[in-house]
């Protein structure tokens, strides 16, 4: 695994990886490490999509010059809780998708709901998670002129994401159908559904209550 | 209705509720929002004999007018503007009492853009991750201030410091702001990176809380195309494809895809946040960290 560590300001690191795979076994090794206090202290701990950036760090030259002695297992897939979302499959560009695909819409709603998904990194808007999970025959591209209004809960895709809107806002995304889960309560602890790390699938429902085959 | 509260009687161009902000939850997509002139914020909190992170009101050029429910001690800093109370002038940057009922007026700024004006025992608004601040990227935190809004104030905590006021730190005319270069320094050519501290740049009339736009020359990019998605500090000098960079401020995007060619240190932001439209800019090369220049290693495998 390649490491690149660059300078964010006078406490900032940010550790570059050469694949967003590496990325997230770096980020899982980096929340152990606080988790058991063998980090320095530090402000955020923010995964993207081939990097991790620390900041707040007191000294950062003193991890980045740490860094190659460490050893990163490899992501352990099984390793993190289960999020299922139930999904109707009903977006408007469903069918766009499917086509770029070359399937049916039903077999598209079959290919998606039978990944596994993993929470890469948040961004965008709170609550907003880039998840992996689709094979790269699968990555479609962003609307070239992003819708005005996306609704709450719409399940889309970008590039090799999936993201669920947390809220109403603009997007490029490809909308492929809509939830009633809640991605973002800032009642509750985290306040995302969906944190960096989470594994999620996607359960096909026709209506808010039932999912279809979602049995275990 | 409580009576410890005020009501809104001028919101002006954008008054916000803000404190020192969220830290820690920029994985989540949530920045860390916050008073932009920070040092502004905590010198009114003490002035009023608050905590440094009670909520104060954070005005944009115009200033605000508010009519308190209930005897409250207040003082107005950051952006130097003329204070009323019952119409009556009183002083700027010190403590004042406004008597239960009578309209206190932060008025437009004569230089800056954003004043402050802390209240005895802070604006009490429902903390969201720990914050009362709002952000208005990304909605969190109490709506900005608007016409007849009644917001809550908060118990007093103690006496309030015998102090007689503070000066104005004065008004610098032009805004220099060092950089440290990186972490996509690299995207940009050495003609790019020359122009960078030493091109005529301006303050932006389209910054907000979020950014600091700037107007003046392009920087020169040494490859084309976008970063994947990246983690983003405040105070990061991000360059959109038009080349001309804006420096983050406290309600910027946790990620993004355009790279950032150096990051100004926080201490160096307040200056920032007053800087009006117009005001000529001057990025200066801070040495880079300590640690020296990016180095690509190898890691072993571990599993």
């Amino acid at each position: 695994m390649t490491v690149r560590t660059l300078p964010v300001g006078e406490h900032g690191l940010l550790i570059e990886l050469d694949s967003g795979a590496a990325a997230e076994a770096l980020h899982a090794e980096l929340l152990r490490r606080a988790a058991e206090r063998r980090l320095p202290a530090v402000r955020e701990i923010v995964p993207a999509a081939r990097t991790v950036f620390l900041d707040g760090l007191a000294d950062p030259g003193r991890l980045a010059a740490e860094l190659p002695r460490w050893r990163i297992p490899p992501l352990d897939r099984g390793d993190s809780e289960i999020v299922e979302v139930p999904v109707r499959y009903d977006g408007p560009d469903l069918d766009e998708v499917a086509r770029r695909w070359g399937v049916t819409p039903e077999e598209a709603v079959r290919i998606h709901s039978g990944a596994e998904f993993r929470v890469a990194f948040c961004g965008f808007a709170p609550g907003f998670g880039y998840l992996t999970g689709l094979p790269e025959r699968f990555h479609v591209p962003r609307h070239a002129t992003p819708r005005t209004r996306v609704p709450i809960g719409s399940v889309a895709l970008a590039g090799g994401y999936t993201g669920v809107y947390p809220r109403s806002s603009p997007g490029g995304w490809q909308l492929i159908g809509t939830t009633d889960a809640v991605l973002w309560n800032t009642a509750r602890e985290p306040a995302a559904l969906l944190t960096p790390g989470t594994r999620v699938h996607f359960i096909p429902v026709s209506d808010n209550t039932a999912p279809e085959g979602a049995a275990p | 209705m409580t009576d410890s509260a005020f009501v809104v009687v001028r919101p002006g161009a954008l008054t916000t509720v803000q404190d020192l902000g969220r830290v820690g939850h920029a994985h989540l997509g949530v920045g860390r929002s916050g008073a932009l002139d920070q040092p502004a914020h905590r010198l009114a909190n003490r002035l009023v004999g608050n905590a440094e992170g009670a909520a104060t009101l954070e005005t944009t050029l115009t200033g605000c007018a508010v009519r308190p429910l209930r005897p409250a001690t207040v003082a107005v800093t950051g952006a130097p503007c003329p204070v009323t109370v019952g119409g009556r002038p009183v002083a700027w940057g010190s403590a004042v009492r406004v008597p239960s009922g009578a309209l206190l007026e932060a008025g437009a700024a004569a230089h800056g853009v954003r004043s402050y004006v802390a209240f005895d025992g802070g604006v009490e608004a429902e903390p969201v991750l720990g914050s009362r601040a709002t952000d208005v990227l990304s909605g969190l935190g109490p709506a900005p201030l608007a016409d007849g809004a009644v917001l809550r104030l908060g118990r007093p905590r103690g006496p309030v410091p015998d102090v007689d006021g503070v000066p104005h730190r004065g008004v610098a005319p032009e805004l220099v702001l060092p950089v440290v270069l990186g972490p996509r320094d690299d995207w940009f050519t050495p003609a790019g990176l020359r122009t960078l501290t030493t091109g005529d740049f301006r303050v932006s009339a389209a910054s907000n809380r979020i950014g600091l736009r700037t107007e003046g020359p392009s920087l020169e990019r040494a490859r084309d195309g976008e970063l994947a998605s990246e983690g983003m500090a405040l105070g990061a000098l991000q360059v959109p494809p038009d080349g001309r960079p804006v420096l983050f401020l406290a309600d910027h995007p946790t990620t993004g895809g355009y790279p950032v060619v150096g990051v100004v240190p926080e201490r160096y932001l307040a200056a920032a946040a007053q800087a009006v439209p117009g005001t000529p800019v001057r990025f200066t090369p801070l040495v880079r960290a300590s640690w020296g220049p990016p180095a690509r290693r190898t890691v072993p495998d571990g599993g």
